[in-house]
């Protein structure tokens, strides 16, 4: 698989280590009312879709940035590759 | 009609016109008490043990492609009891003993063959973690056996044992684990179920569950509705995308793991070697070809084949303790779907539905398994309550912190 880093261009695959979900982004308040199911579900629960997943990748061989590759899990085809950093600002998460 | 020498002969004396079919084709019925969805080792071994051991009638395996076209057919072959927890190394004992007895219990040749498995030994500490791994399995009555050099030396001549970074200081055996020919266990369970009265349905999709008032009451299925007192999930690989059928989200990732045969050899690995360190282990087919794999590729795939680095990974693993394979042509590789879960133990369990039972996240551990699996899963399903062997794979350990991590990798399955 070759991952269309935004800021290195097309990378080997094999230069990232793979963590899973991008939902994972979003780690729950830990002072919320149900915040031991929240962070079960946080931790062990996994939406695992058969086609498009959103996840997270390390470019650990290379700039060390976490990037969001959307992959369709059927076909391995990567149709988005982009900074986590930039994702998570724009979904509201604040650093 | 029975398997026997006898019957070969008296086949071979009137040109084999004996021989039908070794399980019907029945048109599904509308309502049974139990439909086991999958028809897999584990699932057509359920079926066995619940008609044989826990006298169940009206059971249904539905299969969307043919049985024993998933797992059951594209692992490579181990059987083994090696595990240090006491949630699973009962367990997998117990599946050892199974198989042990398994070819008498089927009338079905499995070619359940003892030849042994062996983990390397690199370092000091490792001894120190195999030997307590040794003890851990011997109390729970299983065998193992501590090997000196020179004696896996004698055993395995072809094994570098100087490799500059893994020297070969010793191994932990399983002399009565092994290999057995794993399209012949979903032949042989199948057969055995059918003559039982078990409806084996194959191209039959389950497309959705009918679910009322959080009761699960039978089973859609793309040649029709199945009724069903219990319905059993027994599709590991695709657990995923089965339960979310039910609306349910599972602590498991399914991942791609990939296995190769080299090309026909004369006998030259007379039992299992595994190597985890270098992520490589390797057996001797009856037919000659070595059959090998390591590690998964690491991330969520439902592909069914694999990317190049890890086959070079595997390679340069193999070359490592085995330099004769440089030699050897590569015949075939492919890629088989693991439900890998959060702590890389399985689970045999109820869900939140009533009527709706789970068995999977068998990570790449699951053809040994593949008797217990299906006594313990058959036992759950008779009596609601779980096998002695099987209390442990709960859907709830990771809430109660319960959790069966035989390499303390956390939850993270591409490491498991």
């Amino acid at each position: 698989m070759i991952i269309d880093h935004p800021l290195l261009g097309p990378r080997d695959a094999a230069e990232f280590t793979y963590l899973g979900d991008a939902a994972m982004i979003h780690r729950p308040d830990w002072q919320a009312e149900h915040a031991l199911a929240h962070f079960t579900a946080y931790g062990y629960m996994r939406d695992n879709p058969a086609g498009a997943h959103r996840e997270l990748w390390f470019h650990e061989q290379g700039d060390r940035s976490w990037l969001v590759v959307t992959r369709d899990t059927t076909t391995h085809e990567i149709t988005d590759v982009q900074l986590a950093r930039d994702v998570a600002r724009a979904e509201g998460r604040s650093k | 009609m029975s398997y026997s020498g006898f019957r070969v002969i008296k086949e071979a004396l009137t040109g084999h016109r004996g021989w039908g079919p070794a399980w019907r084709t029945p048109e599904p019925k509308a309502q049974y008490d139990y439909v086991i969805i999958g028809g897999g080792g584990h699932g057509l071994a359920t079926a066995h043990y619940l008609a044989k051991e826990f006298g169940q009638s009206r059971i249904a395996v539905i299969e969307k492609g043919w049985i024993g076209g998933g797992n059951v057919g594209r692992n490579t072959t181990i059987i083994r009891s090696n595990y240090l927890l006491d949630g699973n190394e009962p367990f997998y004992e117990f599946s050892l003993k199974l198989w042990e007895g398994l070819e008498q219990d089927l009338n079905y040749n499995a070619m359940v063959s003892q030849r042994g498995i062996l983990n390397l030994i690199h370092s000091d500490a490792q001894r120190d973690a195999f030997i307590r791994r040794g003890n851990a399995m011997i109390l729970n009555g299983a065998d193992a056996d501590l090997m000196t050099t020179a004696q896996i030396q004698a055993r395995y001549p072809l094994l570098n044992v100087n490799n500059a970074r893994f020297p070969i200081k010793g191994g932990l055996a399983q002399h009565r684990g092994g290999t057995v020919r794993h399209d012949a266990v979903a032949w042989g369970y199948a057969r055995a179920a059918d003559r039982r009265g078990v409806d084996i349905i194959q191209n039959c999709e389950v497309t959705g569950f009918r679910i009322e008032n959080g009761k699960c009451l039978g089973v859609e299925t793309s040649r029709g509705f199945i009724g069903a007192r219990k319905v059993a999930a027994c599709v590991a690989g695709s657990s995923g995308r089965l339960m979310e059928k039910a609306g349910m989200r599972l602590p498991i990732e399914s991942h791609v793991l990939q296995a190769f045969v080299s090309e026909g050899l004369k006998p030259v690995l007379p039992g299992v070697v595994t190597f985890g360190a270098g992520h490589f282990y390797c057996s001797q087919s009856d037919k000659g070809g070595l059959v090998f794999g390591g590690d998964i590729d690491g991330y969520n795939s439902y592909a069914q084949r694999g990317n190049l680095p890890v086959v070079e990974d595997v390679c340069e693993g193999g070359m490592a303790i085995f330099p004769m394979l440089g030699r050897v042509r590569l015949l075939r590789m492919w890629g088989g779907i693991m439900d890998m879960s959060m702590d890389g133990s399985p689970i045999i369990d109820h869900t939140h539905i009533d009527g709706l039972y789970f068995n999977g996240g068998w990570c790449y551990g699951g053809f040994k398994a593949t008797p217990a699996s299906g006594f313990a899963y058959a036992h759950l399903l008779a009596t609601d309550r779980p096998h002695e062997t099987a209390t442990a794979y709960r859907f709830d350990r990771f809430e109660t912190g319960r959790m069966i991590d035989e390499k303390g990798m956390g939850n993270q399955p591409n490491l498991h």
